[in-house]
């Protein structure tokens, strides 16, 4: 950027040697044909060239020099003085001056500034001779400040204790499009100053046989709550101040006494748009005055619903104010809101067992009382879940110095964007996510991001991006990061598993299932081992902590276009909604979120698929497990057996269990040090009962049943 | 995305500011020397928006202007006028041959880049 400006004021230099050039030109040629107004005016541009440029290029002294000479040529152009050869002389001297300005500019002190001053004064002096009544000169630095203040002020006159609503009405003189002018940049404007509402006022626009499209119909009212003071809101104007009419009026400030904003009525006479007497006659009648008002043609529809606007605003604005002064975050320790969030998980599974009581006695009373201790646990479940929430954000920004840090050491140049950083997530989720997320933007930055030089060699930006994303999606949290690198190589994956033995070299895979490979633990095809990755230890570790979170994690990429992964997670890891089956004597929770449907599996069905276990629904073939045979369980089956569908790694995946009871709000007790590493269980839960469930970890239950599968066939 | 603002000055230095200045922003820029050359100019390219300077040699500012609204393709284009002089007669004389609004020289980039906003949103 400042090798572009510096080379701008190289040009600026040289553009002023020419016009001085000119000058000198012209006023010799003034010389022979001192009447030539033509020559006037070409130094005249000359010089205002030099001034208008000098200020913007750090040439200061220039242009406050040079417009004291413009100030005397302006007169001479317009024929209040004459050209004299003394003027001629002294414009010389101005020049030989600005010149040595020019070329003394990178050595301070080589010119001698006392000559400016002289040629200065005999300009004053000869501007002041001939005309008597001239005003005394305005300093350039007085012009300067002049200037500043016509030009659309920038510098913010932000006070965030004066917050004002201010009413604007914003009437457009039809012919308002004829300069080139377009509202709606201005009211986009006022809502880039505070929160806006605006209302369009139509009630003018004619019938469209009577309408030209070329005028302007609308006018605007626009109530806008804003700290930065009605000069911010003038500046938005100030292209249309003279062809427009525009009301700006304060009608809030924090001085304002608080209650019952002004009524309806009120503000339409404030604002000229009812008259008081016409007000009298109609207020008497029984309906809201707003529709009185609207009935009786006295004020356009529109008109109302602007002034309607003002007293919700007026009134938000207060409650706004009022809770701003009494509500205040405070800090609590995490220890206690972890303690609470158990006390309400025991709540929940009190409030169970009270519903399932109040439902097996059939007593109208208890069950209407059990029916409002279910609906305010809910609430209350919710809330103290909302206060473990956090944004993502902070997690965010902690990558941008990894980011900067990796790509330095790689030789790379990678920036990194984010959105959605508002995103809430539970307190711990955040916390387990650092460690996946860094090593896959360590991966996107070592493996998927080119270096400049291939980058540049392929035609995309020299710059990798790495674009990191939070939203939500149901009970789920996505979180996405894309990179704009290579994208995952489909061939170098599927050789290096064959080699590692993970698969034949015959075996049909799709593309994602191959990018799943990189998951296997220690599976790297990075040729080298760098600082950063390609020892294979990373994915594997993310996938486990991913699962760990009950989430789930898919990997989208195109080779020379980049990789994008997107991490599934549970919004919070202390209560789930679950899905109760039974088998045998036994409860278990399969979490709702994984699960799409529920079919019926006949023992017909059984046959009819020679025993395999995979069952037809709507012409899918969908493979299940037998969670009877998974866990051991004794008994006969029912028969009609209930195969849950669930969704694991973007596959269907049933379940095959007796019953299905239903959803069931689940409390997630972890399990005691035995049971801590059993295959198939994520946790366990009690029942309203006090009987144990345990929860399904179905990721693992299709992996290992999959595991099984391949020994087998292979 | 894409828009095209066309800067009309005798002036390189201010022309190659301007159009730094915008491309940096993200718009595209054509430049023209002098009026007669924006008018040329014009045929040859869409513009969405146009600043001129107004004192320039063969068609100068004011009147580039004027025919730039005659034109129907660019009677509602915006055209901010740039301009040293602060008194309100220039100021005026571009209001009423149909300028949207005007800059001041000297001026910074950002507020360049302001009234580039502001007229075209």
């Amino acid at each position: 950027m400042s090798d572009e400006f510096d080379r701008i004021k190289e040009v600026y230099r040289e553009e002023a040697t020419e016009r001085l050039a000119e000058l000198e030109n012209a006023m010799l040629e003034l010389e022979q044909d001192p009447e030539n107004m033509d020559i006037i005016a070409s130094a005249f541009r000359a010089m205002h060239t030099i001034k208008g440029s000098g200020a913007m290029f750090g040439h200061d002294d220039i242009a406050e020099f040079t417009h004291e000479v413009e100030s005397t040529y302006d007169r001479v152009r317009n024929g209040d003085l004459p050209v004299t050869p003394k003027l001629i002389a002294l414009t010389l001297s101005a020049h030989d001056h600005i010149k040595a300005l020019l070329e003394g500019h990178d050595k301070p002190g080589s010119v001698d500034m006392s000559i400016g001053e002289a040629i200065v004064l005999e300009f004053r002096n000869l501007l002041s001779a001939p005309i008597e009544k001239t005003q005394p000169e305005e300093k350039p630095k007085a012009q300067q400040s002049r200037q500043e203040k016509q030009q659309p002020a920038l510098e913010q006159d932000t006070d965030p204790e004066k917050t004002i609503t201010f009413r604007i009405r914003f009437t457009p003189s039809t012919d308002i499009f004829a300069n080139g002018t377009n509202p709606a940049p201005l009211l986009k404007e006022l809502q880039e100053l505070g929160e806006a509402v605006i209302i369009a006022d139509t009630h003018l626009i004619p019938p469209i046989k009577e309408m030209d499209p070329e005028l302007c119909y609308v006018s605007w009212d626009i109530l806008l709550t804003t700290n930065r003071g009605i000069n911010a809101i003038k500046d938005v104007f100030i292209f249309v101040e003279d062809v427009c009419e525009v009301h700006i009026d304060v009608i809030d400030d924090a001085t304002f006494q608080e209650g019952n904003y002004k009524k309806l009525g009120e503000i339409l006479i404030e604002r000229g748009d009812l008259k008081p007497e016409d007000l009298q006659q109609v207020l008497g009648g029984q309906k809201p005055i707003g529709k009185i008002l609207e009935d009786s043609g006295l004020v356009p529809p529109d008109k109302i619903q602007s002034a309607l606007a003002e007293q919700h605003r007026v009134r938000d604005t207060h409650e706004k104010r009022q809770q701003g002064e009494s509500s205040s975050s405070i800090r609590v320790d995490s220890e206690k809101l972890d303690k609470l969030v158990d006390l309400v998980g025991e709540l929940v599974t009190v409030q169970a067992r009270l519903t399932q009581w109040a439902n097996m006695k059939s007593d109208s009373d208890l069950t209407l009382i059990s029916e409002e201790v279910e609906r305010l646990t809910t609430e209350l479940r919710d809330n103290t879940m909302s206060v473990r929430m956090l944004p993502i954000g902070s997690t965010f920004n902690k990558f941008r110095r990894l980011v900067r840090d990796l790509s330095n050491d790689l030789g790379k140049k990678v920036v990194i964007q984010t959105e959605g950083a508002e995103t809430e997530l539970d307190k711990t989720v955040i916390e387990q996510l650092n460690d996946p997320l860094v090593h896959i933007i360590r991966n996107s930055i070592d493996h998927g991001i080119e270096s400049p030089e291939t980058r540049i060699a392929e035609g995309k930006p020299e710059e990798g991006t790495i674009l990191l994303t939070a939203a939500h999606s149901g009970a789920h949290v996505l979180i996405q990061i894309q990179d704009d690198g290579a994208g995952l190589n489909v061939n170098a994956i599927r050789s290096k598993a064959v080699e590692r033995g993970l698969l034949y070299h015959d075996t049909e895979m799709s593309d994602t299932e191959i990018f799943n490979l990189i998951f296997a633990p220690g599976f790297s095809t990075a040729k080298q081992v760098t600082s950063v990755s390609g020892r294979g230890v990373g994915m594997d570790v993310v996938k486990k902590s991913i699962n760990a979170l009950r989430g789930s994690i898919d990997i989208q990429s195109k080779m020379g276009q980049g990789t994008t992964i997107t991490l599934k997670l549970p919004l919070t890891l202390a209560i789930i909604d679950g899905l109760l089956v039974k088998i045998d004597r036994e409860f278990f929770v399969l979490p709702l979120s994984s699960v799409e449907e529920c079919v019926e599996l006949s023992r017909e069905d059984v046959a009819k698929a020679h025993n395999r276990h995979v069952a037809y629904v709507r012409n899918e073939i969908i493979p299940y497990i037998r969670l009877r045979e998974q866990f051991g369980l004794d008994g006969e089956p029912p028969e009609i057996e209930q195969v849950v569908i669930t969704e694991v790694s973007n596959r269907r995946v049933g379940f095959v269990v007796d019953y299905v009871i239903g959803e069931h709000q689940t409390v997630i007790k972890s399990l005691g040090k035995m049971y801590r590493d059993v295959e198939g269980i994520s946790g366990a839960t009690i029942l309203g009962d006090g009987t144990v469930a345990l929860i399904l970890d179905i990721n693992q239950l299709t992996h290992s049943a999959e595991e099984i599968e391949s020994s087998l066939v292979h | 995305m894409g828009k095209v603002i066309m800067t009309v000055d005798d002036s390189p230095s201010i022309r190659q500011m301007v159009t730094f200045t915008l491309k940096n922003a993200g718009y595209e820029v054509v430049e023209a020397v002098d009026g007669a050359d924006a008018i040329n100019k014009v045929k040859q390219h869409s513009v969405n928006m146009v600043i001129t300077d107004l004192n320039m040699p063969n068609v100068d500012g004011i009147e580039l202007i004027k025919q730039l609204r005659a034109n129907p393709a660019h009677k509602f284009t915006p055209i901010v006028m740039l301009t040293t002089e602060s008194q309100d007669t220039k100021k005026q004389e571009g209001r009423s041959a149909g300028a949207t609004g005007w800059i001041v020289k000297p001026f910074k980039p950002d507020q360049l880049i302001a009234v580039v906003k502001k007229v075209m949103g």
